[in-house]
């Protein structure tokens, strides 16, 4: 039995020590992505002033299931938020009686490039806004109804829906509109800024310690392409801005408000980071 | 007799230090850092060895797995790997070194390391309210751990 089990620990610390040879070695994977026959840019030159040479998207940091699932439409779970998505944007709701469908008819040409250019300056509100605040803006001044609540499960998938018709095209956000270039500084502050008790910024795990592995989480760049994404842990969406508070939580610190300043200003900068890469919404993670 | 001592030294110490409950227990500003090492016991009492190697996996705590791999605790799932590995570490630093290292990494590698401060109040924006004022470690998790690395011999 003492033998047996031995063995067993002896097979056990081959197979660990295997595992931490083939994950110090933490790369990205060599792999390309194509969804629905549409080829994703996973890989991409990064744009002048950048920290690295090459921005990667997310996906080649999962393991190969979770890598699978995102490449058929018909296993990938996220796809169930889009379609929800879909029959939100046909359906009436509000004062005025209309339905996103009413003014912009098919989403699959008006929605075309808002998922790789958003977030926008917003001239009303002096602002950024992206695709969440973007669709409030509507529901209030243009229905006549009352914006969602964060994280409310139509806001996900009507953005999942919206950002889905961007699929494959790459991030190109527009910072010489209004002063989105300012919110771009303030949002790479934020960027750099140590928070909570940790003691850790953004730039700690997705640009220090990035292909590296924390605990059983291997650190990608933290790009935005793939939002609202599908992940099996919760078994569910988790929109952008959840995303961000989760990791800010991370470093034991009081989390901002989703849309506030600070997260729109972050919006802007990580979107930028990610400037080549291919929508993916809505992407798979563990 | 011995009990009558021991309370003579606690009211003396107590005279001395009226504010102090624990009147050996080193304070995270007082800790004196001289040439990367922490020469003085935060507690005066000494380090667990067992109760150091708990602190150092539990993800509450040391959460010292997170980064750093250790051959020792293999049982235990998923090692990162965004620090060296610590198999060994005794060779390579003293119970002194390790302590500083433990209570503000800051202050012995670089203000970039992504190691936390462990018994440091020199930490990050926004807190998280309920920890404002708080260590990761109290003192004495901090004395188990130094404990539990200084095993570490290969
Ligand atoms: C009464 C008409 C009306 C309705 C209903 C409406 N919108 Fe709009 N929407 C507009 C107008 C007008 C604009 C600004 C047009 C423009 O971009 O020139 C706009 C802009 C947008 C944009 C930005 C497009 C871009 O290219 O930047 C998005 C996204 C959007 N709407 C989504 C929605 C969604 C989702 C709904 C349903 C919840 C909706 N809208 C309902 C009229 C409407
Ligand atoms: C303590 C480490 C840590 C810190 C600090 C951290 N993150 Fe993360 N983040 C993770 C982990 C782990 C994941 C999940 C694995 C991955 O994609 O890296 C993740 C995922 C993400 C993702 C999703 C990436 C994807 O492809 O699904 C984004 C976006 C992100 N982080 C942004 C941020 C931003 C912005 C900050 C700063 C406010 C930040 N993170 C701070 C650890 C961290
Ligand atoms: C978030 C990541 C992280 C965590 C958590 C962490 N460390 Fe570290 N540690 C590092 C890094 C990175 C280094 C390398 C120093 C450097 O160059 O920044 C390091 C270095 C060390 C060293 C020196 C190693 C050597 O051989 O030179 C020791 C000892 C150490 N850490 C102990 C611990 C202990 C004990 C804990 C838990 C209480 C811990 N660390 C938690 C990141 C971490």
């Amino acid at each position: 039995m003492e033998r047996i089990s031995l063995a067993a620990g002896t097979a056990l610390c081959l197979l660990l020590t295997g595992l931490a040879v083939e994950r110090a070695f933490g790369e990205p994977v060599d792999d390309t992505l194509e969804i629905d026959g549409v080829p994703m840019i996973t890989r991409a030159a990064a744009p002048e002033g950048h920290p690295f040479d090459e921005v990667l998207s997310g996906w080649l940091f999962r393991e190969a299931e979770t890598r699978a699932t995102q490449e058929d439409s018909f296993e990938n779970p996220g796809m169930l938020a889009v379609e929800r998505g879909g029959e939100i944007w046909e359906t009436v709701d509000g004062s005025m009686g209309k339905s996103c469908a009413s003014c912009h008819d098919d989403a699959a040409v008006s929605m075309k490039d808002v998922g790789a250019t958003y977030p926008k300056w917003d001239a009303d509100a002096q602002r950024p806004i992206n695709v969440e605040l973007q669709i409030d803006k509507c529901r209030v001044e243009n229905m006549g109804a009352e914006p969602y609540k964060f994280d409310d499960a139509e806001q996900v998938a009507l953005t999942a829906f919206v950002k889905h018709q961007s699929l494959g095209k790459p991030l190109a956000i527009d910072l010489t509109q209004g002063e989105l270039q300012t919110w771009w500084e303030k949002g790479k502050d934020v960027y750099y800024t140590r928070t909570g008790q940790l003691n850790f910024a953004c730039a700690s795990c997705h640009e220090a310690s990035m292909g590296k592995y924390i605990r059983a989480d291997h650190l990608s760049q933290g790009q935005v392409n793939g939002f609202p994404t599908y992940r099996f842990n919760t078994a569910g969406m988790v929109s952008l801005h959840n995303r961000f508070r989760g990791c800010i939580r991370d470093t034991r610190a009081e989390m901002p408000k989703a849309f506030s300043d600070e997260l729109m200003a972050l919006e802007v900068y990580v979107t930028w980071r990610g400037t080549g890469l291919s929508v993916e919404t809505p992407a798979v993670r563990q | 007799m011995r009990r009558i001592l021991a309370g003579a030294a606690c009211a003396i110490a107590l005279a001395v230090h009226p504010l102090a409950a624990f009147a050996d227990e080193i304070a995270p500003a007082d800790v004196a850092f001289d040439d990367m090492k922490v020469t003085t016991s935060l507690t005066g009492v000494p380090g667990n060895p067992e109760e150091g190697a708990k602190a150092f996996a539990n993800r509450g705590l040391g959460n010292c797995l997170a980064c750093h791999a250790l051959e020792a605790l293999s049982k235990e799932q998923f090692h990162g790997d965004v620090a060296p590995t610590l198999d060994g570490v005794a060779d390579r630093w003293s119970p002194e070194e390790l302590r500083a290292i433990i209570v503000d990494a800051k202050q012995v590698f670089t203000e970039e390391t992504m190691m936390p401060g462990f018994y440091s109040l020199n930490v990050g924006l926004n807190v998280r309210k309920d920890l404002v004022g708080k260590t990761v470690l109290t003192a004495q998790q901090v004395e188990d751990v130094v404990a539990f690395l200084a095993t570490l011999k290969e």
